[in-house]
């Protein structure tokens, strides 16, 4: 028996200069992708990179795997005829949240309405990085843009509210520098037999830089984080002293010091990713006064079936049962014969 | 008796009615007899935009033509000889068209008072004398349909439904053509519900005995239009949707390559989708995406993974597709891309034929993005052309444009089957192994300039291509300027190429040079035809040269136009094919233009023809 060489990183890396500005956080998502698809058991010939338009979207060139830069706004729907030529193909989307969410926003909701086997990446900086920093559909109202000299007026975007109401059964987030935590929701996500959307935290240091620190700072980040484990207690902070409940009356979820005002670790919320109502509260969560932000995996909650498997299990229903051919059919109906 | 029926070499019979009427189905089911006796048909359905217009209003009138002869038949026909008016409305759209002394067969039972009100009359059409240029044949279908069905227990709205089977009936006893056809149709589409087939079938046979009847009072009179000398061979009658969508099917067969049609629904388009959407058993993929956008698109990923793509729309839609297909023409990949064409600017007349989209086809895209471009003449044409389109986007690695419209897409011929089995296969060649030097996209087709084709799971060849410009010798991203050139002229010069690779421009009828030459492509072949066979039998020294592929055109074309003193050019758009042919070959071409959302008349041809020649003179 001949021993399978284990791919490492560097078979997953091409050999396209990286033209991303230094410091850039689609550096280590890169990396974190790079050094993970090995771990995942990926091959390079099956894996594609399917991006559309923006400093994100140039993350194919780096994979020496397949890929496929689009144009913006539309790599959702190539990649679907993609996954409908080729059911086998591990496909990866990867988008910026003006890609993905303004100009693509229509393709991202039906791709995640339609549950098409493939992940989804969307790289949000809050910011159009490669046009040179516009405000994007998730910057908050009052930013300061080329765009937007007096400040942004308009409402901005929840990507994983987003998802989860365009019917997406596997949503997570993660943050670009969490090179511990990224690799597990790259798992799960192509563990993940549907669509499944992945919003990564990702700092554009030129145009937007610090969009993210509040929360991703290295000391801020157990006060503002949230890391979600199914099955386990929605417990965070320094000393891990506070945690999530359901507050009925208001309807939403709540932070509260355990400890304090009877508060024990038993009145905290368990995280069930399968619970689709409680995936939705978490969404939302962070926006509120000392509200962490959801991290992890918020929601998987597989169908029975995938978009394009459905298609090809139908036409292969319709086919065994069929001995028609083309002929037939163009023959068929009512003909003359004339001698 | 057979005696009294008239023997005649041709007619057109226009059946209107009220889009609740069932015209459509009348039409077509007559169209079936007619093709069934041989006959040789064309036929046209015109039908409103509007889903459900109101009863009796005038734009919720629909009209089925057809034009059937013991000749060769290549249009609808210019007048109707007979317009079966269902209603005052309908009457009062279609009588314009009617030809001078012309017979009108009419149904008193609905010129009540309101429906002629709705209509927009201020007195009885039928009573005022306006008519009277005309063979006017009025009877009372309403109430002889009730009578032929009360026996099947059905309720007022159910037997007047089987008002235009009784109409069809009469028709069928005017111009001796055969029930039993339809009657086979009607018990199987109606098997479940025999009662309905049954008052359907009396309603049938109870118009054809009254035509019987009124036989000998020689009210109306009967006619005899005898089989056309056809080809030896099988046919049927089909229209532009299904033939083109067969057509894509065997030409994905023939490619040995899996269909993948991404569509959005848009008329007159839809039925390509409908069509090859019922065809999954052969394997056939549809998509029906969320806009054009995605539709092209995932037509076009499809095609990265090794799919034909397929991707069908009219104007507005594939406005929609432009940007998709600069992209498919930068990756270089097989792509059709097929639009039926409307009347334009904007939604324009979704309803209404009109070819104007060449120049959008041709010229339409950001940058230098050339693209091949052929049409289709009628619909038994599309299958043959829906197979090249899929052969030329296959072997160059390039989207192609099929532009078809509205007419063709609706309007139905007698088409003989073509041999399936002889069919020339064009298998599709996937890159398979990799050489020493690794795999590189861009690397050409030393004679057809196509790139290589490597689908995602082929092992060592794995890449990275997009709408960035490439590097000609390593397909890796590049800016440098001389490369661009170089790009942008081996897109060129691998569309320019296809001309050597199809077949000479023929001339359909007249010599290959002389006094006037009458240019055409799509669907004006049929009254373009005609009306140089007139003007020939006159003696006038015209020919008719018909375009199938309009980019790029083929190799003798300028050698051919230069052939003839004057060039003329109908369009059913504001002069585009005649832009085009001044653009390339510097010719006077004179531009006949038509857009009313009808096709051309042969009469309007014939006219443009005598004042080219009389110019001359
Ligand atoms: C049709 C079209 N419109 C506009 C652009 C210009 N454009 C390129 S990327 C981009 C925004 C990218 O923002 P985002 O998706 O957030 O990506 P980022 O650069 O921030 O990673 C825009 C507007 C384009 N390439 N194509
Ligand atoms: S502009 Fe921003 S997002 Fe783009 S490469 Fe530079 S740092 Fe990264
Ligand atoms: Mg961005």
């Amino acid at each position: 028996m001949t021993e399978q060489t284990k791919l490492t990183i560097k078979d997953f890396t091409s050999d396209q200069e990286v033209r991303w500005c230094p410091g850039c956080g689609d550096y280590a998502i890169l990396k974190c992708m790079q050094r993970t698809l090995p771990e995942m058991g990926a091959t390079l010939e099956n894996t594609v990179f399917v991006s559309g338009i923006g400093c994100s979207s140039r993350f194919p060139y780096y994979m020496n795997t397949y890929g496929f830069h689009t144009i913006h706004g539309r790599a959702p729907a190539i990649a679907t005829g993609l996954k409908l030529a080729n059911p086998d193909l591990d496909v990866w989307v990867i988008t910026g949240d003006g890609d993905g969410l303004s100009i693509g926003g229509n393709h991202t909701m039906h791709m995640l309405r339609r549950n098409v086997d493939l992940n989804i990446l969307l790289f949000n900086n809050k910011i159009y990085g490669l046009t040179k920093g516009q405000y994007s559909p998730t910057t908050e109202v009052g930013h300061l843009s080329p765009s937007t000299p007096f400040g942004s007026v308009d409402p901005s975007l929840n990507p994983i509210s987003f998802a989860l109401g365009s019917g997406a059964r596997f949503v997570a987030r993660t943050v670009d520098t969490a090179q511990k935590h990224m690799p597990g929701v790259f798992m799960a996500a192509k563990e993940f037999k549907g669509a499944s959307f992945v919003e990564i935290l990702q700092n554009c240091i030129v145009y937007n830089d610090d969009a993210w620190s509040d929360i991703t700072e290295k000391k801020a980040a157990p006060e503002k984080q949230l890391l979600l484990e199914h099955g386990e207690k929605m417990i965070f902070g320094a000393e891990r002293n506070k945690g999530i409940v359901f507050d009925l009356a208001e309807f939403r979820l709540k932070v509260v010091n355990i400890g304090e005002d009877g508060v024990t670790e038993d009145d905290i919320l368990t995280h069930d990713e399968k619970n689709h109502g409680m995936a939705r509260l978490l969404a939302e969560l962070g926006a509120g006064d000392g509200e962490p932000v959801a991290m992890g995996v918020l929601y998987n909650s597989p169908a029975e079936t995938s978009y394009e498997k459905a298609v090809h299990a139908q036409v292969d229903y319709l086919a065994s049962g069929s001995k028609r051919t083309l002929k037939d059919i163009v023959y068929g109906g009512q003909t003359w014969t004339v001698e | 008796m057979s005696s009294d029926i008239q023997v005649l070499e041709s007619a057109v019979v226009r059946f209107a009615g009220d889009s609740g009427d069932g015209m459509q189905l009348t039409g077509s089911q007559f169209t079936t007899s007619t093709a069934l006796s041989g006959s040789d048909l064309a036929t046209f359905p015109d039908f409103p935009a509007e889903i459900r217009a109101p009863a009796g209003t005038t734009f919720g009138v629909s009209a089925f033509q057809i034009n059937f002869g013991a000749k060769k038949i290549k249009t609808v026909g210019d007048a109707p000889d007979v317009l079966v008016a269902m209603n005052p409305a309908a009457l009062k759209v279609n009588l314009a068209t009617l030809r001078p002394g012309g017979m009108i067969v009419v149904d008193t039972g609905s010129f009540t008072k309101r429906n002629l009100q709705k209509a927009g009359y201020d007195a009885n059409p039928l009573e005022d004398g306006s008519l009277e240029h005309y063979q006017l044949v009025e009877l009372d279908a309403t109430k002889m349909t009730v009578e032929a069905v009360k026996d099947f227990g059905l309720g007022n709205k159910e037997a007047l439904r089987c008002k235009n089977m009784w109409t069809l009936g009469l028709m069928l006893w005017m111009f001796s053509r055969n029930r039993a056809p339809i009657i086979d149709w009607l018990k199987a589409k109606f098997a479940k519900l025999p009662d309905i087939a049954d008052a359907n079938i009396a309603a049938l046979n109870a118009g054809h005995a009254f035509g019987e009847t009124a036989e000998l009072h020689s009210s109306i009179k009967r006619y005899t239009i005898g089989a056309t000398k056809q080809e030896p061979g099988i046919y049927k009658t089909v229209t532009g949707s299904e033939s083109l969508s067969w057509g894509l099917v065997a030409g994905s067969q023939l490619a040995n390559l899996q269909i993948v049609l991404g569509s959005y629904p848009i008329t007159p388009a839809s039925p390509v989708l409908h069509t090859l959407s019922k065809m999954k058993e052969l394997g056939v993929v549809t998509f029906q995406a969320e806009d054009e956008i995605a539709a092209i698109c995932a037509a076009l990923g499809a095609a990265y993974g090794g799919a034909l793509g397929i991707t069908s729309s009219s104007g507005p839609g594939i406005a929609l597709k432009t940007e998709a297909l600069g992209l498919a023409i930068s990756t270089e990949l097989p792509l059709v891309v097929v639009n039926v064409q409307r009347g334009g600017p904007s939604t324009g007349m979704p309803t209404k034929t009109e070819q104007s989209d060449l120049y959008q086809a041709i010229y339409g895209r950001n940058g230098d993005a050339p693209l091949p471009v052929i049409s289709t003449r009628s619909p038994a044409d599309c299958f043959e052309v829906a197979i090249e389109a899929c052969r030329l986007a296959t072997k160059y690695m390039t989207p192609v444009i099929l532009l078809s419209d509205g007419f063709i897409a609706n309007a139905a011929e007698p088409w003989k089957l073509p041999d399936m089995d002889a069919l020339e296969p064009f298998p599709a060649k996937f890159v398979e192994e990799i050489g020493e030097d690794g795999f590189n996209p861009y690397k050409r087709d030393e004679e057809t300039l196509a790139r290589n084709w490597a689908v995602p799971g082929t092992p060592g060849a794995m890449h990275r291509i997009g709408g960035i410009e490439k590097s000609y010798d390593t397909g890796h991203i590049s800016y440098d300027p001389a490369n661009h050139q170089k790009m942008t002229d081996t897109r060129a010069a691998k569309v320019a190429g296809i001309a050597h690779d199809i077949p000479l421009q023929d001339v359909d009828q007249g010599a290959k040079s002389g006094k006037l030459a009458v240019v055409g492509w799509g669907s004006t072949y049929g009254p373009i035809s005609e009306a140089v066979k007139a003007a020939r039998a006159e003696g006038k020294d015209v020919s008719h040269i018909h375009i199938r592929y309009l980019n790029p055109m083929p190799s003798n074309m300028a050698d051919l136009l230069a052939g003839f003193d004057h060039i003329l050019v109908p369009e059913m758009n504001t002069g585009q094919l005649k832009t085009v042919l001044r653009d390339r070959y510097l010719v006077d071409a004179t531009p006949l233009n038509k857009v009313s959302g009808q096709p051309f008349k042969i009469t309007e041809i014939q006219a443009a023809i005598n004042a080219a020649l009389g110019e001359e003179g």
